[in-house]
Parts: C-alpha cells; sequence; structure tokens
C-alpha cells in the first residue's frame, strides 16, 4: 500500500462515512449482525470507522434458532475479542409469546418470523437506526433501496415514497415512532465483499468454505442432511458432499452449492466464474417473483 | 478496481430498461437463475424475444404497469472497470429521481427514440445533465432496427440535438452520439455489421475508455467535520481525531489550516486512516485528523486549506430542483442540509424560473411546484461556508428538508 497518498477502494471510503454518519445523527443507532459474511464486513468498517476509539453502538442479532452451530460460534467469539455490546432477541420467544406461528411444511422456514422479533426489538431498546448489511445487487426490489431507508411505526417500506438521496448528503431527521434502516454497503457486490474479506485477512465462519457435509437433493438445490431444522422427505437420500454455503441465513432455506474452494482465494475465483446469483440459492426468495418486495413492505430488510 | 457510475435517463418506452439488460446479456454478468427468471417470464407474456427489460424493473408496480418508477442501482463489471448503473424514470413526474441518479453519477445516458427524434423529456434529460454538470453524457439513439438503421435518421437527430446544446450553460460537457438498437444488440456491447456508416465506438467501448480522474472535479480541498473522536482510553488518552471525507483536493500533514466557522488556526499533525499514518489524503477518502494544539472542533466546522477559503455568508442564490407537491413559496422556512451541516433557511426571493421547455425563463412566479427548476435567493440563521457549484460539486450542492415531515423536498445548486 503506498504510504503517501491514500485513496483506496471508494467503497470503503464511502461506507466508512455513511457509518460515521449514522453515528453523529441519530441517538440510538444498533448494527444488526447476522452471523454472515457482509455484517462481519460491517463491523470491520466500523472498526476502522471510529478508530482509535470503540464502536459507539451495539450490535444485535435476531436469532432464528435455526442458526449454523458454526455461525453463533464465531458470532460470540468476535464480540469478545472487539469487546463489543451484543443483544441477542430470538424468534423462539416470539413463537413461544403466541406473536407468530411457526410454519409446518417442506419449506417451512422461519425467515418470515424475524420481522416481528425484530420490530419488537427495536421498539423495547427504542433504537431509531438500524445498520445493515443489504447489498442493491443482491435482488431486484433491493436495487431500489436508498442508503437511509425510512420505516413507519409498522416497520414498512413505502417504495413510492422514498426520499430522494443526493451526493453524499444523508438526510437522518425523522418523526417520533419511525426509525431508519441504513445500509453502508449497498454498492457492494457479492465480489467486492469477497474481495474485501480478502484484502483485509478477516476471519468468517468455516461453513462459507468447502468441507464434507451430509446433503439430500431437492428442486435441484443442495440441502443439509446434518441438521434436523431442515424438513426431508423419507424419500430424499442422503448424500455426502463437498459442499459450502454463499449465505448463511436461516438453515431451513439455505441451501448449499458443490464446492472445492477451501480459502478465500479459491472462494473468490469461484464466484468471479459462477453463474449462479447468491440469492438464487435463497429457497424463500424463488417463492414468487415479488417475494422480497412483499417482505420489504412488511418491515424485513 | 475503478468504479464508474453512470445515470440513464430516458422517456417510457425508449427502452431504457432493454438496453441495460442487454448490456447486462451481452458482458455475461446475467447468472443462470436470472436469465431462466427472464426467459420463463418473458415466455408466460408471450413474447417470441427476451424481455430484457425485466432484469431491471424490481417492483410489483412497474411490472405490472411496465415502466420504471424508481431509482434502481445495476451492477456489472467487465475486467477493466466496475459499473454502478442508476437507472431512472423516463416520467416528467419523476424529474426528482433523474437529478437523484445524475448526483452521484459521473456519466451519464440519454436515449432517444429513433422514430420520434428530439422531444420534450429529451430537453428536459439534457437540461438536467447540464444543470448538474456531469462531464461525459452519451446521447443513444435507440431503436435503430425500426428505421432501417437510417443514416439520415440518426444525422436529423444528430443536428436537432446539437441545437439544444448551444443553448448549454456548462460548455465543457463531452457529448457522443451513438446509434444502437438495444433489443437486437447493435452497438451497445458489439459493434453493428449494419450501420457500417457509424465510424465511432460501440456504447461499452466508450464508457470503457473513460478516465474516471477527468471525470472529478478536482476543487480545492474541503474537509467537512462529521465526528470527534475521542477514545479517552489509556494508550489514546489526549486523542482528539476529527473525522470526515476530503473533498476537492489533497490535504498533507504540515498543512496550515483554518478551522472555519472560528477562523482558528492550526496545523495538520497527523492523518489516520484506520490504524496507519499517511504524509497525505487525497479527495474522497474517509481519514481521521488531528491538530497541532488543543482547539474546540465539533460536526459541521470545515477544516480548509489556510490561504483557499470558500464564501462565508449568511446568504445564497441557487437553482433548485423542486420535489414536493407542497409548493415552495417566498417566506417558506426549511432546514438546509449543505454537507453534514445543517441551518434553518428562509426563501428570501424566487428569481426566476425555467420553463419547462427550456425556452427561456420566467420572472413572474409566485411558488415553484414539483419537478420545477428555478433561480431562489436563501437566507439562514447561522453563516454556511460554501463554494460556487460549477467550482466545486460537493461544496457547491444542498438539498432543503421539509420541517414537518422531515422529507428531501428539493435539491440546489449554488450559483
Amino acid at each position: 500500500m503506498n504510504k503517501d497518498t491514500y485513496d483506496i477502494n471508494s467503497l470503503e471510503n464511502e461506507a466508512i462515512y455513511i457509518i460515521r454518519e449514522v453515528a453523529a445523527q441519530f441517538e440510538k443507532p444498533v448494527l444488526l449482525f447476522s452471523g454472515g459474511k457482509d455484517s462481519i464486513t460491517l463491523v470491520r468498517l466500523a472498526v476502522k470507522a471510529f478508530y482509535p476509539a470503540k464502536i459507539p453502538f451495539p450490535l444485535m442479532h435476531i436469532d432464528t434458532g435455526h442458526n449454523f452451530p458454526e455461525t453463533i460460534e464465531f458470532r460470540d467469539r468476535l464480540v469478545k475479542e472487539l469487546g463489543l455490546e451484543l443483544i441477542v432477541r430470538n424468534v423462539q420467544d416470539s413463537i413461544d409469546e403466541g406473536k407468530v406461528k411457526e410454519e409446518t411444511g417442506r419449506y417451512a422456514s422461519r425467515n418470515q418470523l424475524q420481522t416481528t422479533t425484530l420490530l419488537d426489538a427495536i421498539e423495547e431498546f427504542k433504537f431509531d437506526a438500524c445498520i445493515g448489511g443489504a447489498r442493491r445487487d443482491e435482488e431486484k426490489a433491493r436495487a431500489k433501496e436508498r442508503i437511509f431507508s425510512v420505516r413507519d411505526d409498522f416497520g414498512q417500506w413505502d417504495e413510492k415514497n422514498q426520499r430522494p438521496e443526493l451526493f453524499d448528503m444523508l438526510n437522518g431527521q425523522i418523526n417520533l415512532g419511525q426509525n431508519v434502516r441504513c445500509f453502508p454497503i449497498s454498492n457492494w457486490t457479492e465480489l467486492d465483499v469477497w474481495s474485501y474479506i480478502q484484502q483485509e485477512n478477516i476471519e468468517i465462519p468455516s461453513i462459507y468454505f468447502a468441507h464434507k457435509r451430509k446433503v439430500f437433493l431437492r428442486d435441484g438445490m443442495i440441502w443439509s442432511a446434518e441438521d434436523e431444522v431442515v424438513y426431508r422427505d423419507a424419500s430424499e437420500e442422503v448424500i455426502e458432499e463437498m459442499v459450502r454455503f454463499r449465505t448463511v441465513g436461516d438453515m431451513s432455506c439455505t441451501a448449499a452449492v458443490l464446492s472445492e474452494a477451501a480459502t478465500i482465494s479459491k472462494v473468490v475465483e469461484e464466484i468471479r466464474d459462477s453463474t449462479i446469483s447468491e440469492r438464487g440459492a435463497r429457497i424463500d426468495d424463488k417463492r414468487s417473483e415479488a417475494a422480497m418486495e412483499k417482505r420489504k413492505q412488511q418491515g424485513y430488510f | 478496481m475503478e468504479v464508474l457510475k453512470i445515470a440513464t435517463a430516458g422517456s417510457v418506452d425508449d427502452g431504457k430498461s432493454t438496453l441495460i439488460g442487454r448490456i447486462l446479456y451481452d458482458t455475461k454478468s446475467l447468472t443462470t437463475d436470472k436469465l431462466e427468471a427472464i426467459e420463463k417470464t418473458s415466455k408466460q407474456k408471450g413474447y417470441d424475444y427476451l424481455d430484457f427489460s425485466l432484469a431491471t424493473d424490481g417492483l410489483v408496480a412497474e411490472r405490472e404497469q411496465g415502466i420504471t418508477i424508481d431509482v434502481a442501482h445495476i451492477y456489472f463489471s467487465t475486467a477493466k472497470k466496475s459499473y454502478i448503473i442508476a437507472d431512472t424514470p423516463g416520467h416528467v413526474e419523476y424529474t426528482r429521481n433523474m437529478v437523484t441518479g445524475a448526483s452521484t453519477s459521473q456519466a451519464s445516458i440519454i436515449l432517444i427514440d429513433a422514430r420520434k427524434g428530439v422531444i420534450e423529456q429529451t430537453n428536459r434529460h439534457f437540461f438536467i445533465n447540464n444543470l448538474l454538470r456531469v462531464k461525459d453524457v452519451v446521447v443513444a439513439i435507440n431503436k435503430m432496427d425500426l428505421v432501417d438503421y437510417s443514416e439520415e435518421v440518426y444525422n436529423k437527430i444528430k443536428a436537432d440535438f446539437s441545437e439544444l446544446m448551444s443553448k448549454r450553460d456548462y460548455q465543457d460537457q463531452k457529448i457522443t452520439f451513438i446509434p444502437v438498437s438495444a433489443l437486437k444488440g447493435d452497438n451497445v456491447v458489439n459493434k453493428s455489421d449494419k450501420m457500417s456508416w457509424y465510424k465511432g465506438e460501440a456504447l461499452l467501448e466508450h464508457l470503457e475508455q473513460l478516465d474516471k480522474k477527468d471525470i472529478y472535479n478536482v476543487g480545492t480541498p474541503r474537509f467537512p467535520v462529521q465526528y470527534v473522536i475521542r477514545p479517552k482510553t489509556e494508550d489514546f488518552h489526549d486523542f482528539r481525531g476529527y473525522a470526515g471525507k476530503v473533498y476537492g483536493g489533497e490535504l498533507s500533514v504540515g498543512d496550515n489550516i483554518l478551522v472555519l466557522p472560528s477562523k482558528t488556526r492550526s496545523k495538520i499533525k497527523d492523518i489516520y486512516f484506520y490504524d496507519e499514518k499517511y504524509q497525505t489524503a487525497s479527495r474522497r477518502s474517509s481519514v481521521t485528523i488531528t491538530l497541532e494544539n488543543d482547539i474546540n472542533v465539533s460536526r459541521g466546522d470545515m477544516i480548509v486549506l489556510e490561504n483557499d477559503l470558500p464564501t462565508i455568508d449568511k446568504q445564497f442564490t441557487a437553482n433548485i430542483c423542486w420535489m414536493d407537491s407542497t409548493p415552495l413559496e417566498v417566506g417558506s422556512k426549511y432546514v438546509l442540509q449543505h454537507g453534514v451541516n445543517k441551518v434553518l433557511a428562509k426563501v428570501e426571493t424566487i428569481n426566476h424560473k425555467i420553463n419547462p421547455d427550456y425556452s427561456g425563463i420566467d420572472k413572474n412566479v409566485k411558488g415553484l411546484g414539483v419537478n420545477d427548476i428555478a433561480s431562489v435567493t436563501f437566507k439562514f440563521n447561522k453563516p454556511l461556508f460554501f463554494d460556487q457549484f460549477k467550482n466545486h460539486r460537493t461544496n457547491g450542492s444542498f438539498i432543503l428538508i421539509d420541517t414537518q415531515n422531515n422529507n428531501t423536498v428539493g435539491a440546489g445548486f449554488i450559483q
């Protein structure tokens, strides 16, 4: 790296600028942390934004109870190493309280249920800004998302009434009861995130790398057979394959891809040549073309 | 990898989404699952061709009406560059989105339907691109397949467009004409074999050779303080760092600076990026600066070189694009956000409005309606430190925020 001038990756500079704006403009921000590579990248950027001071806001994980054990282990270690505050709220509690109903059947997942738990937690802590790792390249409805996206009391997103964002100026003024979702890595692509993880030598959970796993096939996708939350018909045969996961959402709706990529550089190489987009391995977006947009209107990311 | 941001503009049905879809398809940026979705939906709709616009139109309402109603961001890369396209809708009522898209872009593509030629919308798009001083504009004359790839049609449109160009304010804008067919793929990524009379580059070839450094205007350095970093830890007991982004030129260790508005003098002690120190920070880098002496600096202050000050004043005149259905009137009050700084602003006078067909100005204006563009004089409760937009894109622009509902209701460019 050139020690004389500093003008690195424009995406990194942009993200750091956005994170600092959130800290400056809001009273109670929180960083939504899932344990996935995007939110790990966000934590890294936040550390850089405020160095040598600590990150001036807590992390919050909305735990579906269906996370890969590797992810939870990683989450706890990261928080401890960086001395951060972590809040965990469980979808299971929302189910036990009768606020949401568990889905049943072969495509059952807790992804939809997260919304209620998240909105309740925002209410509980009176968070006025939630920093998330959503990227505009992930999916068509997300391509329309603003960097500061205002949500009403019910967490709803009105796509026809979004604030224009001009130049670098972010308008974080809100009325009582509203909150803002902030997306510092909006303009990053999946490959950008991976390249950054490689460049910065950031540690990520092991399930992102190729490993031997018991899996079964359904609808042309590969599902983990090692985790009981993933519904499997008796007719669906278990096989062992070298696989890795491209996203680490709820296990019950996160499919694996066949892969030999066991290191970051191999993963970057693989993604560069890949022809299936990232969310293609997330079953619940395929439910209908408008799936993501409907979820956003209801307050999901 | 450099990132080039491009704004697109065109009217309804000019084939903007198709053009972008075509770029994605020909650069092999459409992944298998997206391609399958396009094939499936095209078949369902009974088309005998691939409807690439489905790749970009993301909202249900749009898919139902077949139009684009908001700015969508599309990403693709070639071996040379990463591209971000801000795809903005072409309807009159969505001018605000067009201004938004152009504000963060270094280049623009204006689409014209070869059968329709230059229309009022084209005027509007051109005017906005010129007002926002977008340095590089491509005029893509689309649907050439529907006019038999005629050179005459192309030349006529080029001549009509050149008429508009003569009226422009920003003379250094570079304008390139390219005849294309997005549906058939002529001159988009690959050179067309049907228009041998056209000797120029295909659209992507042109974008590939744009020099980004040339596109950023390099003003003088401005460093608006975003956030004050005070760790108060044992190792950094007396550390006071000023976090922000460098705009314009460069700041270096040892530079003599002034902090505005107080005009306190100091010297740059260190420039940090994370835990590394640098000699120089160049534009658009998010750094943390420490100063030689312990002075009181807070968010909204600005660090500048001592011999290179912006204007410091409690009023200015600016071109604004009004984006709200509630009219702007003389006496109206707003929160004015200039960079990371906010003041209360009052409309002193509306000097003139630009006619919607850009035929001239109207000096007798009571109020501004949505999508109006006008010259307005504002007064503020506190001084701002600003430059003219033509000299400094960042320090010469601002937004207006409604004091009741907090929406962003206008964008302005200081004259």
